[in-house]
Formats: C-alpha cells, sequence, structure tokens
C-alpha cells in the first residue's frame, strides 16, 4: 500500500497534465515574459502537453510550481476568491495591528487613553486604527463567505476532509484572536465581554473556579488578564499564518474544487495570470468595500458603550459582542441552562469539524442536490432572520 | 515585432520550420520543439464539445490594429498605476504614523521664568525631555569668555556667538562626550565639569580641557521678555 502511494500521482502538481516534466529539456534562463509567450503558444495549441520545468533552481521552482503555473480549474467563479482575499486580510491585520502596538500600552489605566492617544495624536492613527477595527469586521465577512462557499459547493467533501478541518482549527483561532483583540481597548464592552466568555470556564464542575482565577491571573479581569490577552493576541495571528500555510498545502495536494464538481483537471488553466488578475480584481472590490467602512462608516460595527471606559461595578444593559459573534451569542442566551447554553454555543461551531465525516452525498455542488439544497437555504434563511 | 517573427507566425507551423527558425534565431526555446501542429488537436478536442476558440477569435491581431493594443495597455498601466499609487500612499502613511505625535509637539517648546535668577546662579530645566542650564553671568565673567583666543579652543566658537544676551548662558546640560550631564558651577574654569570622564567646561560652555569633542550644545531659544526665555 505504501509503495503505490509512494509513486507521484496523488499530488496535483506532479500529476497534474498540465505540469509533468519532460526529461532532459531545460530551460536556461527564466522570464516572465517570454514565460507567458511560451503559455500562448501551448494553450493556443490546447495541448494536454508537458511544459518544461522553467528553473533548475528549487526555490523559484517551487514557486512556480504552486503559484504561477499551478494548474487551476477554469470554472472557478468570483467565490473563490475569498480564500486568498481571507489571506489577504490577515496581512492587513497584522500590519495595522504591528503599528498599533507602537502605541498602545497594555496596561488598566493606560489602555483606554493609549487609543484615544493614537486616535488624537498620532498621525494617520485614526487610519491605523479604524483600519484595524474594521478589517477584523471585514475579516469575518470574507471567512464566512469562504465558509459558506466551501458548504454550498461540497469543497469539504473526498478528497478535501482534511483541508476542510484545518479551515476549521483557523477558523478558531481567528475567533481567539478576534476576542482577546477586542478586549483590549478596555471599553465598557470590552470589560464586560472578556468576563461572560472567560466566566464559562466555571462550568467545569470542580476545577472550575479555580481555572478561572488563573485564567485571570487574579480573582477578577484586571492588569494582569490584559496584560497576557495582549500578547495572545499578539501571538495568534502568527499560529494563524503557520496553519494558512499547512491548509495550503492539503489544498495543494488535491487541487481546487470547481462548481462543477469533478476532480478531472483537463480544462485546467495556470494560476499566472489567470486567477492571479481574477483576485486582484476581487482585492480590489473588496477594498472599495473595505474602504467605504473605513473612511465613511467607521463605528456603524462598533458598539457606542465600547467608548466609555471600563467600570468593573457597573454592567451596560446590552451587554453583546462583535456582530460576529451574535449568531453563537443567541445560541447561548437561547438556552436557559448554563451548562446546555455554553456547550450548544461551542457545539455549534465544533459540528463544522463533522461535516466531511457525516457526509453521504456522492454529489459535490449543492445545485445539484435539490433535497439539500432546500434546506440549505432554508437553515441560511433561518440564521439570518 | 521583426519582420522574422511576423513572418514565423503567419506561415503554418510544422515541426521542420520551428526548428530551423529557432536555431535560425538562436533561441533555447525548448517548448517549440515540443509542440504539435494546431490543426491536429484541435480537430480533436472539438469533437469533444467543450472547445471554443474564443483565444484565437479575441485576439487582437498586433500589426493589423496597431490602435486597439495601445488603448490595452493605456487602461492596464493607468491602473497599475492606481496601484502604485495605493502602495505608496500605504508605505507613506505607516512610515509617518512612528514620527513624533501631536503630543510630543505640543511639548516641543518651553517657557521659563528667570526673574528669580541671581547673579552667578544656574539652574536647570527640563526641555524635551533634556536638562537645559541656564546661567545668570556677571559683566566680569562676560568680559572673560569674550577675551579668550579662539586659536585656545577645541571647537572654536566666540562667546557673542553663543548668546542671544550676554546675560544669560542657555546650554543643553549633556556632556558631547558620551551624554553624562555636567555639574554647574564647578570645574577648573568656573563653568561646567563632567564627572564621567573630566571635561571641563567655561562659563560660556565651551570645553577647555578633557575629551568632550565640543561645546556644550546652545538649543534653539528667544527671549520673548527681558526675563522670559521660549526654548524650541
Amino acid at each position: 500500500l505504501s509503495l503505490t502511494f509512494m509513486n507521484s500521482s496523488h499530488n496535483r502538481i506532479t500529476s497534474s497534465p498540465l505540469i509533468n516534466l519532460p526529461s532532459g529539456i531545460v530551460r536556461p534562463s527564466f522570464s516572465l515574459s517570454s514565460l507567458l509567450l511560451q503559455l500562448q503558444i501551448s494553450l493556443k495549441s490546447l495541448l494536454p502537453v508537458n511544459l518544461p520545468r522553467l528553473n533548475k533552481a528549487y526555490f523559484f521552482a517551487l514557486i512556480d510550481s504552486h503559484i504561477i503555473h499551478y494548474p487551476t480549474p477554469i470554472t472557478l467563479t468570483y467565490a473563490w476568491s475569498f480564500g486568498s482575499l481571507a489571506g489577504i486580510c490577515l496581512v492587513i491585520q497584522m500590519v495595522s495591528g504591528i503599528f498599533l502596538s507602537m502605541h498602545y500600552a497594555p496596561n488598566v489605566d493606560l489602555a483606554f487613553s493609549s487609543v484615544e492617544y493614537i486616535m488624537r495624536d498620532i498621525k494617520n492613527g485614526w487610519l491605523i486604527r479604524y483600519v484595524h477595527a474594521n478589517g477584523a469586521s471585514m475579516f469575518f465577512i470574507v471567512v464566512y463567505s469562504h465558509i459558506c462557499r466551501g458548504l454550498y459547493y461540497g469543497s469539504y467533501m473526498e478528497p478535501r476532509e482534511w483541508l476542510w478541518v484545518s479551515g476549521v482549527i483557523l477558523f478558531f483561532l481567528m475567533m481567539g484572536t478576534a476576542f482577546t483583540g477586542y478586549v483590549l481597548p478596555w471599553g465598557q464592552m470590552s470589560f464586560w465581554g472578556a468576563t461572560v466568555i472567560t466566566s464559562m470556564v466555571t462550568v467545569i464542575p470542580v476545577v472550575g473556579s479555580a481555572i478561572v482565577e488563573w485564567l485571570w491571573g487574579g480573582y477578577t479581569i484586571k492588569n494582569p488578564t490584559l496584560n497576557r490577552f495582549f500578547v495572545i493576541h499578539f501571538l495568534l495571528p502568527f499560529f494563524i499564518a503557520g496553519f494558512t500555510l499547512i491548509h495550503l498545502a492539503l489544498l495543494h495536494k488535491v487541487g481546487s474544487n470547481s462548481p462543477i464538481g469533478s476532480d478531472t483537471g483537463v480544462d485546467d488553466v495556470p494560476f499566472y495570470p489567470y486567477y492571479a488578475s481574477k483576485d486582484l480584481f476581487a482585492l480590489s472590490c473588496f477594498l472599495v468595500f473595505f474602504a467605504t467602512f473605513v473612511f465613511y462608516f467607521p463605528n456603524v460595527l462598533n458598539h457606542p458603550d465600547n467608548c466609555i471606559p471600563a467600570d468593573p461595578f457597573e454592567t451596560p444593559r446590552h451587554v453583546v459582542p462583535e456582530w460576529y459573534f451574535l449568531a453563537y451569542y443567541a445560541i447561548l442566551r437561547g438556552i436557559p441552562h448554563k451548562t446546555g447554553g455554553i456547550i450548544a454555543m461551542f457545539g455549534s461551531i465544533a459540528v463544522l469539524f463533522l461535516i466531511p465525516f457525516i457526509n453521504s452525498s456522492e454529489i459535490r455542488n449543492t445545485t445539484y442536490r435539490p433535497i439539500f439544497k432546500f434546506f440549505f437555504g432554508y437553515s441560511l434563511l433561518i440564521s439570518l432572520f | 515585432m521583426n519582420a522574422f517573427r511576423l513572418a514565423n507566425r503567419l506561415v503554418p507551423r510544422t515541426m521542420g520550420a520551428m526548428r530551423s527558425s529557432s536555431r535560425i534565431l538562436g533561441t533555447t526555446n525548448a517548448l517549440r520543439h515540443l509542440s504539435v501542429p494546431a490543426t491536429q488537436t484541435t480537430q480533436a478536442l472539438d469533437q469533444l464539445g467543450s472547445v471554443d476558440h474564443e483565444y484565437e477569435s479575441t485576439r487582437v491581431d498586433r500589426v493589423a490594429e496597431p490602435d486597439r493594443r495601445a488603448f490595452t495597455y493605456l487602461m492596464l498601466s493607468s491602473v497599475q498605476f492606481v496601484y502604485a499609487s495605493a502602495a505608496r500612499l500605504l508605505v507613506v502613511k505607516l512610515v509617518a504614523s512612528m514620527a513624533p505625535s501631536a503630543e510630543v509637539l505640543a511639548l516641543a517648546f518651553g517657557e521659563f521664568d528667570l526673574s528669580a535668577l541671581e547673579v552667578g546662579k544656574t539652574i536647570m530645566v527640563d526641555w524635551r525631555g533634556k536638562p537645559i542650564y541656564i546661567r545668570r553671568r556677571s559683566v566680569a565673567e562676560i568680559e572673560k569668555e569674550s577675551q579668550v583666543q579662539l586659536d585656545h579652543l577645541r571647537d572654536q566658537e566666540a562667546d557673542s556667538d553663543r548668546t542671544i544676551k550676554p546675560e544669560f548662558l542657555v546650554v543643553v546640560g549633556i556632556c558631547p562626550h558620551l551624554g553624562c550631564v555636567p555639574l554647574p558651577n564647578a570645574g577648573d574654569f568656573g563653568g561646567f565639569f563632567c564627572p564621567c570622564h573630566g571635561s571641563h567646561y567655561d562659563v560660556s560652555g565651551r570645553i577647555r580641557m578633557g575629551p568632550a569633542p565640543l561645546n556644550l550644545e546652545v538649543p534653539p531659544y528667544k527671549f520673548i521678555s527681558d526675563t522670559t526665555v521660549l526654548i524650541g
């Protein structure tokens, strides 16, 4: 079994008809324009032919086989652009976050005023802060669309089960980052949201309250908590970045799904220039959407109570998390039992792990599954209203 | 495009022609050796019914319609200019955010009242986080400093060039040697003495003895009244 598994055909890069390496024919020089010319010639005659290896250098060959000549189905729609968009959102958050952390003070006495200092005194501080805050919301919009695409087109089905699982892990990391990040401005919502979520740990029998005091670093949420949340918030995105590489590796092992759902790979085009330009266009549209929020409605997704400095002795009337957590919050509040509510809330996200393994359909695309399509649309409607 | 390449494109390709052309051109275009003439494969794939010839049919011939290609280039280059502007904007905004903030700039000036300063005494004030010595000098001290020959100085500056009102000396209290704060009214020259490595400064703040290479720095300042100085 292992011997059959060791040949190259289980890896999309080496088994794709578009990239098989002919022996003895090597291009000694690499240039993008002559590359494109080659592409035009080969596509013009529509050959299921071997393209020569472009570079003898391993590093460039690696980049070439994963980003330039990577075989991608020709039928991908813009729904497939959300993946690269999510990667770009991560970069946006990391860059804006790093520049924010140059001026932010993770101390309970200084945090709120340091954020105001950034908004008022630092040059372009308001821009960086709004980019980071609204960028988090954008990140969730993009990732939710990405997950929706995966569910609708059956991208979680065999042979992409582990790709889906790595995606759910990424989602959990992202939620952890968003949660710890929201605590940092130390507004009323920051403090009380942190209190509510960290107190969930008390549901664990016997050791619950000990664990929560360990988590808090004290008897309530105070400076130790803020300090460690800042560290966690800074650290988790690097885990996300690493897991993204795993996510991409798992993807490149089998290749992208497509709206047609057949994985034959006969209708593949190279990633560059086709999907590079498509993703670039999708990015432009996304940036316009993002810029509308940053420049015209920067606070519409934020809660006004978070502009009040945190007061440990007064809970706001309407404690709500950010919009991207509202669905899970509704599940938590919908069950009038402490343990039940918490289990239901985490369970509703953890059930995502199970999806590839409880699937019994042989058809990927929901368009061709009328019964499933009805329930899919129905549950989408329910979740929205 | 050179005429030879044009001729190649217009003539139907065969294996022989391509091999000879690439030999003549001297290109090491490996793919040309491999490609099968277009007519054979498209015939086979056409029968599958999933091939369109959009690529060939919509292709703009570079020679026949030079203006259309120019339009495409114009479109692309203008959009690429927008991308470049966005990248520039990103870099400029982020780099600018690391510059001194409005708070720091607001604290960049300091006003100090010198009416209580007695002759011969030195006070130290905080300006931009740096210690500033202000010394009220007597007429005799001013006279003595103005008579010092510049040749004797390591850093040649006349006393009149270092003060606006000769009565008040305003210098930054940081030794130009390695950054320690000199002691006022000390040293062999009656001015300042840096205890770290033994630099002696005179009443004009000029280095007279010791390892410091330069005189004590005179900050930008002006008098907004007879006894009020604005530093910065």
